[in-house]
């Protein structure tokens, strides 16, 4: 009875810190005591598992899966790329879920109250699992900026929200996929967050030429890296078993 | 110089309106597949069955009202409904062990239906107190936020958990506590800044 495997580290300098306050909401949401340094157990280790019937055939197409009577009004595009870990191994089999404004920059949500029209033919919410590859592939259409209360003319740069589950609970995530070149990035006081501007380039997606379908959908490339996972020699015996 | 290694994708907000993409009802949607996460257990599952209530405020007392709760926890035996435990094979029937919800718009609450877990073991081969791990993302909150709640009518098991231990002062240590208010039912706050703030994690 023993797990032979353990999650590296979380390098914590590759994140934005809790308290930002160019993104004021952080100011009174984030925490002042330092995090509580824990061992790995089988707590972490494990974590929530997903299979094919838990998602609907259109969950992956956004250009689809909220349509009434057309497809939805915007740039369609195709968002696809691997999930991998800090060794390099793909994570297969698991669970993305992507949710996004239209391309006027609204979202369909009761709270959303920003005055671009809703599409009736675009909800916003897609899902994937990932392949044996650690492959995923979206269809969507690209979100539009927004504007959002921070500062005065603080405004969002295009972006669409990621969560990814991983092999364990210790490597959940969720964070935002931009735009290559967005003329948005120095302003938009989320994206500022994280410090180093290296970092950020790796939320930035590439344009992908080589996927994109001719007479159809650009293509960009987003490649998301989970917290790797190394060999240990724990033993994960009870005492008197 | 290290050996390099590929850094982990940064964290971004979830945003206000995650509950398009984790709970697309909440938001609105009608056009969409059943919810994950929804119940943690089924009927079929191995009780006993608590139900959780708290609340969730930041630093200047005002209720999270957009916040997702995640939850993640073993069985009534101890066993968690993943590969990885080496026990799996005996999960309780019906219990996924991941339960998923959020934060009232209107006052910052949350309740979790669920079981009451077992203990499991600890890397040293003791054995930790009953938890849920809990992971909690919203606006205003750059990086997820790990924590875990235990139970106040465990006593004995927490007096000798690792993580409970490692928390020296007690006042600390009793924010990881949810409080037995009888009949199954569990009370536990979480407070994101300030005074009586929740201890988070660095998992
Ligand atoms: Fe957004």
């Amino acid at each position: 009875m023993s797990v032979t495997w353990d999650f590296m580290e979380r390098d914590r300098r590759s994140h934005p810190p809790a308290y930002t306050p160019d993104y004021k909401t952080t100011v009174a949401r984030s925490p002042r005591q330092p995090l509580l340094s824990v061992e790995t157990s089988l707590s972490e280790l494990t974590g929530p598992t997903f299979g094919h019937h838990d998602l609907g055939p259109l969950d992956h197409d956004l250009l689809r899966n909220h349509a009434v009577d057309g497809d939805p009004i915007g740039e369609r595009i195709i968002v696809h790329g691997r999930v991998t870990d800090q060794s390099g191994r793909p994570v297969p089999g698991t669970l993305v879920e992507v949710w996004q404004a239209n391309a006027g920059g609204r979202y369909r949500h009761v709270n959303d109250r920003y005055l671009a029209p809703i599409d009736p033919n675009f909800g916003g919410c897609g899902r994937a699992l990932t392949d044996g590859d650690g492959y995923y592939r979206f269809r969507t259409v690209k979100p539009g900026a927004y504007p959002f209360r921070n500062y005065a003319n603080s405004w969002r740069m295009a972006h669409i929200h990621f969560s990814i589950f991983g092999a364990g609970f210790a490597q959940r995530l969720i964070t935002q996929m931009y735009f290559e070149g967005d003329p948005l990035r120095s302003q938009d006081p989320i994206a500022q967050t994280i410090p180093d501007a290296a970092a950020l380039d790796r939320l930035m997606a590439p344009l992908d030429l080589g996927a994109s379908l001719p007479l159809d959908c650009l293509a960009y490339r987003f490649d998301i890296v989970l917290r790797g996972r190394r060999q240990t020699f724990f033993e994960n015996r009870p005492e008197g078993a | 110089m290290p050996l390099p290694y590929p850094i982990e994708t940064p964290s971004q907000t979830a945003g206000p309106f995650l509950h398009i993409g984790l709970l697309p009802d909440v938001a609105g949607h009608d056009r969409h597949p059943a919810v994950l996460g929804r119940a943690v257990a089924g009927p079929a599952a191995t009780g006993p069955w608590i139900e959780i209530v708290g609340r969730v405020t930041d630093g200047t007392g005002a209720p999270v009202r957009d916040m997702l709760v995640e939850v993640w926890q073993a069985d009534a035996a101890g066993i968690y409904n993943h590969p990885a435990d080496p026990r799996v094979a005996d999960v309780s029937p019906d219990f996924t062990g991941f339960g998923r919800t959020h934060t009232a718009f209107a006052d910052g609450s949350f309740g979790i239906k669920t079981i009451k877990p077992g203990r499991v073991p600890a890397r040293s081969g003791t054995l930790q107190a009953p938890h849920l791990s809990l992971w909690l993302a919203a606006r205003g909150v750059n990086i997820g936020l790990a924590t875990r709640l235990y139970f106040d009518d465990e006593a004995e098991a927490n007096a000798s958990d690792p993580i409970l231990n490692t928390i020296e002062a007690e006042a600390r240590r009793e924010t990881l506590l949810a409080r037995s208010e009888g009949d199954g039912r569990y009370r536990f706050d979480i407070r994101l800044q300030g005074d009586n703030e929740t201890v988070f994690l660095d998992v």
